[in-house]
């Protein structure tokens, strides 16, 4: 669905459900996930309908995905990063039972 | 001298005389302008480079790589390289959440705002004498069937990708809605070497007559040149339709066509990506959780914080500059972000005041007479652009009842209308309803088109229904966070029935 201009001076590795993908450093994670052709980020909590960045400035939450473990992160606002494990969202969210420091 | 980065929570101070909330034009400038004369600075921003969204990523790129993006792009450099040459702090990727303006306080000790901010996964409160809040604006919601399928976009989202990640939607473009960034971006989607498969134009036609007493002051306006010559090159290089009156974006998990209709004629095209545009509106959130009154204005068809000429709100201590106040585009945002930073260090006693003659309020008035004049220069011609591109009424309060208008909880037009028919007294209750802006946008996404809907229904303007009321935290905070936090020994005592054992 997008496509990168030029080729990335400092690729840097991440994966999305297990896949490993490249991208540029310094740009943010909705942007690399959309360079390496990810249609659907999350699943919508009530229809369960796909959902992929609307506005890629932080304001409509619909490229929400789970980043090491964090859930809910907005990844238009997140940096991509070297070793990034990055999953999509399905429905609502549980709440995360244990230690919670 | 350069501005402190600062990366985490716990190097912020606990005070600053001036807190700008938001880097792009007006916090830039209003906080390069204050540390210049000499008071205590952060700025806070959402965003890992200075710039907002209209500068977005200007300190990272260059126009030799980058030159589809235009002169008036890259303009926006020597102010955020100006900013990183002051004496600012300065927290990217820093969220505000909270927002308490200062209250009558306890015997000698200074009112102070209170500030909830997170950065890094760590939470914090800090304080300061005098906040601006420079948030922007956003991308009039755009309610049509269909547009929460995965390939339908923000033209302001595509642009931001092109800014900051060098990346442009491949495949069958479609543009559609109105206003000048819509071709703003099909100009720099061209130079950059996307396919534009159309632009679908819905300016409502009925707006031509309205606008016309408007159209000499635009003609004398600084974007009449700029405007034009955007035109004629789109208009050379893609298919535009105009009078589009209703769009329909189909797909089976993701946009694959869109539907239009142009008077009596019904047609279908081809589309991978869809990039609506109806115009901005302000970011209105963290003014309303504040407490800041919020009005109608009816010339731009948004609710806006009530600010004077200088950025004051109705609260003490509490400014806004820039779009956030109104929209008046990224010149006149940064002409506003000064003038507000005079007026605020005036109002508060605070800093240098310069060698310009005082005049009524303590303001620098030779300063701010140059300022005035530039702000007015870049006030001409809105009022033309405003009029003209006021969205049709179909596209702010959507008639097709399986239109989403709340893309969290997804509640559409027409159940929205079958509850306001019921007698809801207003958008806030029109929530315990239906949940609608009880997402994770805070109703960011739907404010404007419920308020609109409420108006269509009732037959009354906006302005006679409100916008919701927004609360803190308005950006999602984590619970460990906040549980993470120092508190005060009545705050514990007050969630837990105990007082602390080791109090301060």
């Amino acid at each position: 669905m997008f496509r990168a201009l030029r080729e990335p001076d400092h690729p840097v590795a991440f994966s999305f459900d297990g896949r490993p993908l490249q991208a540029a450093q310094g740009q943010s994670l909705a942007s690399a996930l959309l360079a390496a052709g990810v249609r659907h980020f999350r699943t919508s909590t009530v229809s369960g309908e796909p959902r992929a960045p609307y506005c890629m400035m932080g304001v409509c939450f619909d490229c929400l995905v789970t980043v090491d473990g964090v859930q809910n992160r907005q990844s238009c606002l997140v940096e991509v990063r070297d070793g990034m494990v990055v999953e999509s969202q399905h429905g609502a969210r549980t709440l995360i039972a244990g230690d919670l420091r | 001298m350069t501005a402190r980065i600062i990366d985490r929570t716990d190097r912020m101070a606990d005070a600053y005389d001036l807190v700008v909330i938001g880097a792009g034009p007006a916090g830039l400038a209003a906080a390069t302008e204050a540390s210049r004369r000499g008071v205590k600075v952060i700025v806070i921003d959402e965003n890992p480079a200075p710039g907002g969204q209209i500068y977005r990523s200007v300190t990272r790129g260059n126009p030799d790589a980058m030159p589809f993006l235009g002169p008036d792009y890259w303009s926006g450099k020597p102010l955020a390289d100006a900013f990183l040459a002051s004496a600012s702090d300065y927290a990217p990727g820093a969220t505000v959440w909270s927002l308490e303006p200062a209250t009558a306080a306890a015997e000698g000790a200074p009112a102070l705002a209170r500030i909830g901010v997170s950065q890094a996964g760590a939470a914090r409160i800090i304080n300061a004498t005098v906040v601006i809040l420079a948030t922007g604006a956003m991308e009039r919601p755009m309610p049509v069937p269909g547009w929460t399928l995965p390939g339908v976009m923000t033209a302001g989202a595509a642009q931001i990708a092109l800014k900051s990640a060098a990346i442009v939607p491949s495949g069958r473009v479609v543009l559609a809605g109105c206003g000048p960034l819509i071709y703003l971006l099909a100009a720099q989607l061209i130079e950059a070497g996307a396919e534009i498969a159309a632009l679908l134009d819905t300016t409502d036609r009925r707006r031509y007559l309205p606008a016309l007493p408007y159209l000499p002051d635009f003609m004398r306006s600084p974007y009449v040149a700029k405007g034009l010559s955007l035109l004629l090159k789109v208009r050379r290089a893609v298919k535009v339709v105009s009078g589009v009156e209703t769009l329909r974006i189909e797909g089976e998990g993701t946009a694959q066509a869109v539907a239009f209709r142009t008077g009596n004629t019904e047609r279908t095209i081809a589309a991978d990506c869809v990039l609506l545009h109806q115009g901005v509106v302000p970011n209105v959130n963290l003014a309303s959780a504040a407490g800041c009154a919020i009005a109608w204005n009816e010339r731009q068809r948004a609710f806006q914080p009530v600010a004077d000429a200088h950025g004051r709100s109705s609260l003490p201590g509490i400014y806004i500059a820039g779009d956030g106040a109104g929209i008046g585009g990224a010149k006149h945002a940064e002409v506003a972000g000064r003038l507000t930073a005079i007026a605020a260090l005036a109002d508060a006693g605070l800093g240098d005041t310069g060698v310009g003659e005082l005049g009524p309020g303590g303001l620098d008035r030779r300063a701010t007479a140059e300022l005035e004049r530039q702000r007015r220069r870049f006030l001409r011609g809105r009022a033309f652009l405003d009029t003209l591109y006021t969205p049709a009424p179909g596209f702010r309060a959507p008639r097709a009842p399986e239109t989403i208008v709340c893309r969290c909880e997804e509640v559409r037009a027409g159940a929205l209308r079958e509850i306001v028919a019921l007698g809801v007294p207003g958008p806030n209750q029109l929530k315990t309803f239906v949940r609608c802006g009880m997402g994770p946008c805070q109703g960011r996404m739907c404010a404007l088109t419920v308020s609109e809907i409420m108006a269509d229904e009732r037959g009354v303007s906006p302005a006679d229904i409100g916008i919701y009321r927004f609360r803190a935290p308005v950006k999602p905070v984590r619970l460990s966070e906040i549980a993470a936090m120092p508190h005060t020994p009545s705050a514990v005592l007050a969630v837990t029935g105990h007082a602390p054992e080791d109090g301060p």
